[in-house]
């Protein structure tokens, strides 16, 4: 049924005759007949767009949304407020059909938004310099941690367990193949102490990760942390919210090095896990050690602002096995999409944004603690996820989903120490009306 | 005149999104954190939203698009990308849903994963597919994790990949990030993998095969067949790459060719747009021997319910902190519905046809060094030019200004000032014949006014830039100026 083939036969009789063949099927003689696919592939036959769109419709409506519930769920991805004209922008052909800025002289749309968006990133982070973007913000953990060993030739990463425990399972599969040895550090009350990162330390460690805030909500203590990696030679390597930074201090002002994360909470809609974007910085030191695509700015020969894709001897392309990261394709589109984000918001809204979700996750917080039988594993600093005792903790979750209301996510699933305990995530997009009937609900589950 | 960057159009006061009320009652942050942890400055932008719109639709205008124009981008399979699986994978039944939602809220959208697994699979005759890797590359590293799995579990000691000399640059990259050594394989002089020379690299060190069949010559290996024996005898793996599926959808399939292990791009083949640069989707299929040692969690459908299966022993391990790029596998499962069985070897026909139909024509102006039939892409050397002191990135300049974009150039390495044309099955012969005529002028051109090449483009929004100058004193942060 496609029609997204505009050939007339009339044509393809003529292409066939400058060719010189009979039919298409002789273009195909050279695949010899024993590997031919015999009869049709076993899918179904195509579809017209309506009935297409009925068909996934019909599909999507067989799932419930943030907007069918109200959103208390995190652990790195959360419910921000998107602007419309984000995906006006995004729609428009020029942008999204457009690959990879091979030919600067007709890219230069994409290259400066590239640059600008690795501007944006180093304003955020307090770095000097980052990338195109990275798949996500596991993957650019991932692409952190190969920085650090290649510059220091250690290779033990210490990963505190406060980092988003799905990461850790990402930095397990794709960093040990290359003989990275992932040590783990314990937290206590929601942070890791930094003398049991430092007792941790020898000279044979590359990287000190961690998360800020962390997995759990709260706010580690980079700065001290950073020193103490740098005392044993280490890298520090930040994993950071975006959103987060509106209100809280760099990490490159904290002394991190490396500086990845998470780019979804910059208007990316949450799209069931992706595609988001990673984004990757890092002190000037660490310039040739970046994996993927930078743009940079220059001139044309007339003497014209311009931009390219720059310092590639590090790419695939041209270093083939010897390449810093074998990473082609990134996630341009959605660097974009955050990139829009950042400029609609701007200083004003992105601070405000930040302090809106600290309010309101702390609204939720006093609130809950007039609950009885609610309590709060963690007594440090927060931004605006919490971690909350609730007794029978994955029952009450079950109750307020059908209750329009889901309500946080189980930490038991990652942490065996952790049963019963919440994560819970407030955003700038949550009401008072909204946090109000969290508390009333939670109290009647728990104590009706 | 160049457009000014957001930081140069900023005004403060501006504010381009207005939030609702703070209606929570609020407290002092330097109460709740210590004072070191509070940042003062934010250098970001202050702009209206109509600043920010027009900035941004002023510099798309900069960019050459499918939507714009022809895009014969090799091996980059640049093709429609059609309009209604943007609607799709707007449904906010699909783009609203969080990752971590309970399994029960989101049986369709594992419904459609699985679903998808099942096409895919269909597609390349695998037994298994994992949509988790978020592009090409990063399925390549998965399938060679699969592929290290394997042999360990086998108790197998094997350390090197052969890779031939036509393969992508991601290919030994994807290597080298999971441990492997590269092992080249030359190329035989019909444009195929040279047996007799991966023979005498055959040994029992040799993990595997990564290949791209049709090659990125646009070449199909006849002998396909065989070099996968030979790999398989020393109880190595066959993996395919699956950036050139577009080629052969629906005539033959990867499984059925004897590969092990393949992996597909969704934003070539399945039509999803490249966004300029990205994102993609990279799944992955292998064949039932594999099958345990796919990235987890794993998709299942248990007592008519879907659900996500963590616990698998064997597994490499998530590769990615979600099940893929979700909205992308909705717009390539959206793509497979419409074209069906039927379409989707259609596509394979004309993108074939197109090729062949160009590289019919173009080979009586440019050196055509592998004169055969090809697939849905053809390499041309534009060697032939040296004697007017053009250059193939000559050529590729002055296409700009005739309103195209330029073929991959200088890649496949193996061939001499090469030019590799993909034109896909979505262009119209229409537009495959005022190509051809802007190259048959190009090359008339070079002989009587080379200074139209070398100084071209000149019809661009800038014309060459200095990529010297830019590499050797980056400037690449907006906040801190090149020394």
């Amino acid at each position: 049924m496609a029609n997204y083939i505009p050939t007339t036969p009339a044509e393809v009789q003529e292409m066939l005759g400058a060719i010189g063949v009979k039919t298409i099927e002789d273009l195909f003689a050279e695949i010899p007949p024993e590997l031919r696919l015999q009869g049709d592939l076993n899918i179904p036959e195509g579809m017209s767009e309506p009935e297409m769109t009925r068909k996934l419709t019909r599909l999507s409506q067989n799932n419930e949304t943030v907007d069918d519930k109200v959103c208390f769920l995190g652990g790195g991805a959360y419910d921000h407020i998107i602007p419309a004209a984000i995906d006006h922008l995004l729609l428009r052909g020029d942008f999204f059909t457009a690959y990879t800025p091979y030919q600067p002289e007709v890219s230069q749309g994409t290259l400066q938004c590239i640059y600008e968006f690795q501007s944006l990133i180093c304003g955020l982070t307090g770095m000097d310099q980052a990338n195109a973007s990275m798949y996500e913000g596991a993957t650019a953990t991932v692409e952190a941690i190969n920085m650090a060993t290649a510059q220091t030739r250690r290779n033990k990463i210490l990963v505190l367990t406060t980092v988003n425990p799905e990461y850790r399972r990402v930095i397990n599969s794709l960093n040990t193949p290359l003989g990275a040895e992932i040590v783990n550090v314990p937290f206590e009350d929601g942070v890791v102490d930094p003398a049991k990162v430092h007792e941790m330390l020898t000279d044979q460690v590359a990287a000190v990760v961690m998360q800020y805030p962390n997995f759990l909500g709260c706010i580690e203590d980079i700065e001290k942390i950073a020193e103490v990696a740098h005392e044993a030679g280490a890298l520090a390597i930040v994993v950071a919210n975006p959103i987060a930074l509106g209100l809280l201090e760099t990490p490159g002002k904290l002394g991190a090095d490396i500086v990845c994360g998470e780019g979804q909470p910059l208007g990316i809609p949450l799209s069931f896990g992706g595609p988001y974007v990673g984004f990757l910085a890092s002190k000037k030191a660490l310039l040739r050690r970046m994996p993927g695509r930078i743009v940079g700015k220059t001139t044309d020969i007339d003497g014209k602002t311009g931009f390219v894709l720059t310092l590639q001897a590090r790419e695939q392309h041209i270093r083939r096995e010897k390449a810093s990261s074998n990473i082609c394709s990134n996630q341009a589109l959605m660097a974009l999409n955050a990139t829009i984000y950042m400029s609609l918001m701007g200083r004003e809204g992105i601070r405000e944004v930040a302090g809106q979700c600290f309010q309101k996750a702390h609204y939720l917080k006093r609130e809950l603690a007039k609950v009885d039988g609610v309590s709060f594993p963690f007594t440090g600093s927060f931004f605006h996820e919490l971690v909350v005792k609730i007794p029978n903790a994955r029952k009450v979750l079950g109750k307020m989903a059908k209750q329009g209301v889901f309500a946080g996510i189980p930490l038991d699933n990652w942490f065996a120490n952790l049963k019963d305990c919440v994560l819970v995530a407030v955003t700038e997009k949550r009401s008072k009306d909204e946090i109000d009937n969290y508390c009333n609900l939670l109290g009647g589950f728990i104590n009706g | 005149m160049a457009e000014p960057l957001i930081f140069d159009l900023s005004k403060d006061g501006c504010r381009g999104f207005t939030l609702p009320a703070l209606d929570v009652p609020e407290v002092d942050p330097a109460d709740h954190i210590p004072a070191r942890f509070l940042r003062e400055e934010l250098p970001l932008p202050s702009m209206s939203e109509l600043d920010v719109v027009r900035h941004f639709t002023r510099l798309s205008r900069l960019n050459h698009s499918v939507d714009i124009g022809f895009y014969p981008l090799g091996s980059c399979t640049m093709k429609y990308n059609p309009k209604v699986n943007e609607n799709m994978a707007r449904l906010p039944g699909f783009a609203n849903l969080h990752p971590q939602q309970p399994e029960e809220s989101v049986q369709g959208a594992l419904q459609m994963l699985k679903t998808l697994e099942e096409s895919l699979a269909e597609i390349t005759g695998m037994d298994a597919i994992t949509l988790q890797p978020a592009a090409g590359a990063q399925g390549e590293m998965t399938g060679l994790l699969v592929m290290k799995a394997y042999h360990r579990k086998k108790g197998n000691h094997k350390t090197k990949i052969m890779i031939p000399d036509s393969g992508h640059g991601t290919n030994p990259a994807s290597c080298s990030m999971v441990g492997y050594e590269v092992v080249n394989i030359k190329s035989d002089p019909r444009g195929g993998v040279d047996i007799e020379d991966l023979k005498s690299k055959l040994g029992p060190d040799i993990a595997g095969l990564m290949i791209t069949n049709p090659n990125t010559l646009g070449l199909f290996d006849e002998n396909i067949g065989e070099l996968a024996h030979l790999v398989h005898s020393v109880d190595g793996l066959v993996y395919y790459d699956g950036a050139n599926l577009n080629a052969i959808m629906g005539w033959t399939r990867p499984g059925d060719m004897g590969f092990d292990i393949v992996h597909l791009n969704l934003h070539k083949t399945f039509s999803t747009p490249h966004g300029g640069g990205g994102p993609g989707a990279g799944p992955v299929g292998v064949k039932k021997h594999l099958e345990a040692f796919l990235p987890n969690p794993r998709i299942q459908f248990v007592g008519k319910k879907y659900r996500l299966q963590t616990k698998c022993r064997e597994s490499v391990g998530p590769v990615l902190g979600s099940l893929g790029n979700f909205l992308v596998l909705v717009r390539a499962f959206a793509y497979i519905l419409v074209n069906g069985r039927e379409g989707l070897k259609n596509v394979s026909a004309y993108a074939v046809l197109n090729a062949n139909y160009m590289m019919q024509r173009l080979k009586k102006t440019f050196d055509l060094p592998y004169d055969r039939f090809c697939k849905h892409e053809f390499v041309l050397s534009g060697k032939g030019l040296a004697r007017y002191g053009v250059k193939t990135l000559d050529v590729a300049k002055r296409l700009l200004d005739f309103g195209f974009h330029a073929p991959t150039v200088y890649f496949p390495m193996i061939v001499e000032e090469s030019m590799m044309i993909e034109p896909t099955e979505t262009e119209s012969k229409g537009t495959l014949d005022c190509f051809c005529e802007a190259m048959e002028m190009i090359a008339r051109e070079a002989a009587e006014k080379p200074d139209n090449l070398k100084n071209a483009p000149t019809k661009t929004p800038v014309r060459r830039l200095d990529e010297a100058t830019a590499a050797r004193k980056p400037d690449i942060n907006y906040f801190q100026k090149p020394e």
